[in-house]
């Protein structure tokens, strides 16, 4: 089990955020007393009595001013069980944008309401964002309970309907909890509240702490992306010929059968150069360098996977795009497509649906996606890619589309991934032939 | 020190997140190059490198934009690196730019803000489209909104709300030509975890970063130490102390905090009791406004 928690929080507007991640880094004395005293001092400058614990994470000269945080910001707490990288992510500017960052790299998400409005549309998007991103668990932080006197029956009612909710998009009742907190005050944020003797559940501290993480794709099927190959040629490495790359699913032992892609060709693993000296085997997220028995020919952009159960190797297939370019996305599109550590030409074909977010159903044959848009749509590649679902495998199922242009990221792509729309049977009932075999 | 397993792990995957990295950027640029001033992150930056593409020899130069108000143990330091490993090291010297008269001393004497031209200057001429930083993200609060790949104008600038999303490992490091891109592989880093690291694999650090005794005085709450940019003002009573460096940088602005950590432990056990932060407690580039780091970022420092 990792020891290192990835995080991202999402929140609407004012429902105490920011506030909540300082105090999770107030508590946890993760803010030292000069950074605290120029908070205290700007608090008081703004005219508050107390000190606003939201400045903590509002970096940006244009966010202090304006009181709200733009952009994905990322913090650093840590407990003697764990350490935390949190992607705080806000809730209102280019929500998709933001929170799909967050959630990209996210084990567990954090879903604040004020406890007065319950769950809101916003809370709704969010939790179909981080299912569609794959997040495999979630919490919703009932926030701001002081101001409902710590009632029971309401918190009761928030955390039915959001269980609900979540449960409607994919997630099983263990990987959803709900917790009544006061980022404010501090009620069972990493302390106990007395103020909630009806809540038996753990504060949201010691939940990050023990919540089951995996990392991803750790049972899956061994794929390594080519980063780099390592040649020496120097008096002492002579013929050493290394293929440098982080394990993006499954593990690896010395003997395994591997397959290339695209080339097909097959060969079999004889060592494994880790930052640590050779070892006999690897597992998910370890950057290595494999050895192989033959002298092939593999450079950087090629997948390396397990002979028995490889990636499809596809031309053509169906994905889902989180839209982030300023430029909408019409169909014919020529763009970039970076899979891994490949870069291809690709064009898209067809421009299927949109996520309606308000009412978290598909629009059917859409004109064009614009910004923080979600859509599904069909790609052609100019060379052929070793591709998993998204579902299956965060890494290999994940890609970015790439304005030819001017280089700016405009899509996250998920190769078959549904769009996370309430009415699931017409988005799974498709699910088998997302994806064209190649020609 | 027995490394905890909660410490061990976190470093594996800091160390794996690094080296990717690393590998990521030899593999997409062409004329990448670390800036390298002998300092405990880019000695860190380094190690990782070494470790990346081993047993290959680093793929990258060296680039030490260097104020000329260095101490003598770090010069000696990074020297005896760039040597050892047979490293290539460029140095972008700001006395050449004030001797010329492209920039100007400042009144206050301190030369950290007067990097920026010739970092500039020096990523035009080698034509680098790819710079390795030991930036983190706990270090400062605009630094937290920082990505992996930042790109830069042709001027050098960072402009927060053009930064490109970053998702999953998937790093977009496209760029015009005059563009560049900066790449700060410690961005998930605490300062905690470099020194756990620095302790896990034996890396040896200039001796100014352990406890020593030395003739300083005291400036804005701060022990500054006498050198070439100029002693203490009159007023200012120069005592021997024992001291340490948490941060390296332009010594008219870089302070010593008072320490008797002279191993590695001790330093570890001294900065997980500490209440200030590295930068509040030793720069005071960083106290100048509460938007001091980003106003620098924006013309094109690190």
């Amino acid at each position: 089990m990792s020891q290192l928690l990835r995080l991202a929080t999402a929140g609407s507007v004012d429902d105490g955020k920011s506030t909540l991640v300082g105090r999770l880094l107030y508590d946890t004395k993760s803010v030292l007393a000069d950074t605290l005293e120029a908070v205290h001092r700007a608090s008081a400058d703004r005219g508050m009595s107390t000190p606003d614990l939201s400045l903590l994470v509002d970096g940006l000269r244009s966010e202090r001013e304006q009181g709200i945080t733009i952009d994905v910001a990322y913090r650093y707490f840590a407990t003697p069980k764990r350490s935390f990288v949190l992607a705080d992510t806000p809730g209102h500017v280019q929500y998709t944008r933001n929170t799909v960052t967050g959630a990209s790299t996210a084990q567990l998400g954090v879903l604040l309401v004020d406890a007065r409005n319950g769950v809101v549309e916003q809370t709704r998007r969010h939790a179909a964002v981080l299912a569609l991103l794959g997040v495999p668990r979630v919490v919703l932080a009932v926030n701001k309970i002081d101001l409902v006197d710590y009632d029971e029956p309401t918190f009761t009612r928030i955390s039915k309907e959001f269980s609900a909710h979540a449960t409607s998009l994919g997630y099983s009742e263990d990987a959803v909890l709900s917790i009544p907190v006061s980022a404010l005050v501090g009620d069972n944020v990493v302390d106990r509240s007395a103020r909630t003797p009806w809540y038996e559940g753990p504060t949201l501290l010691r939940h990050l702490e023990e919540v089951p993480v995996h990392a991803d794709a750790e049972d899956s099927p061994f794929r390594f992306p080519v980063q780099y190959v390592i040649r020496p040629r120097t008096a002492e490495h002579p013929d050493y010929r290394g293929y440098a790359g982080q394990i993006a699913a499954g593990g690896v032992s010395v003997g395994d059968e591997v397959v290339v892609l695209p080339s097909g060709i097959r060969s079999t693993v004889t060592g494994i150069d880790t930052p640590h000296g050779p070892r006999s085997s690897a597992g998910s997220g370890e950057s290595v360098t494999l050895l192989l028995a033959n002298e092939v020919d593999i450079s950087r952009g090629d997948l390396i996977a397990t002979a028995t159960a490889p990636p499809r190797v596809v031309d053509e297939f169906e994905a889902t795009l989180c839209w982030l370019g300023d430029k909408p996305l019409r169909p014919g599109a020529r763009v970039l497509v970076k899979h891994g550590t490949r870069t291809v030409q690709a064009l898209v074909t067809e421009l299927n649906s949109r996520f309606d977010e308000q009412k978290l159903s598909s629009v059917d044959a859409p004109d064009s996606l614009s910004l923080n848009d979600i859509g599904r749509v069909v790609l052609r590649s100019a060379e052929p890619l070793p591709i998993d679902d998204y579902t299956d495998s965060r890494r290999t199922g994940a890609f970015l589309v790439i304005d030819p242009a001017d280089g700016s990221t405009l899509a996250g792509g998920l190769v078959g991934a549904p769009l996370p729309v309430l009415d699931a049977t017409d988005a799974t009932g498709e699910q088998e032939d997302l994806v064209s075999p190649g020609p | 020190m027995v490394e905890s397993a909660v410490v061990s792990s976190n470093l594996d995957a800091l160390e794996s997140e690094a080296v990717h990295i690393f590998r990521e950027v030899a593999g997409e640029f062409d004329r990448p190059v670390i800036l390298f001033s002998g300092g405990k992150d880019s000695t860190l930056l380094l190690h990782l490198a070494i470790k990346a593409f081993w047993p290959a020899p680093v793929p990258f130069a060296l680039l030490h934009v260097d104020t000329g108000h260095n101490f003598p143990e770090v010069i000696e330091f990074r020297d005896r690196v760039v040597a050892e490993h047979g490293l290539r090291l460029e140095v972008a010297a700001v006395q050449d730019w004030i001797d010329d008269g492209r920039l100007t001393e400042r009144p206050d004497g301190t030369r950290n803000p007067l990097q920026t031209v010739p970092l500039l200057d020096s990523i035009t001429a080698h034509r680098f489209d790819a710079v390795f930083g030991g930036g983190r993200r706990d270090e400062e609060r605009a630094r937290a909104k920082e990505r992996i790949f930042s790109l830069r104008n042709a001027f050098g600038q960072w402009e927060p709300r053009r930064q490109r999303p970053e998702l999953w490992n998937l790093y977009n490091g496209r760029h015009r030509p005059g563009e560049h891109v900066r790449v700060f592989p410690l961005s998930n880093w605490t300062e905690l975890d470099v020194w756990h690291y620095i302790a896990r694999e034996d890396i040896t650090l200039p001796s100014i970063y352990y406890a020593h005794e030395r003739d300083v005085y005291l400036r804005d709450g701060m022990w500054l130490t006498e050198g070439p940019w100029g002693g203490p003002r009159s007023g200012e009573t120069v005592l021997r102390k024992t001291i340490r460096y948490r941060t390296v940088g332009d010594g008219s602005c870089t302070g010593a905090v008072e320490s008797a950590a002279v191993t590695i432990d001790e330093v570890i056990a001294e900065v997980a009791a500490s209440r200030l932060t590295e930068r509040g407690a030793t720069r005071a580039d960083d106290r100048l406004s509460e938007a001091a780091m980003e106003d620098r970022k924006r013309e094109g420092y690190f």
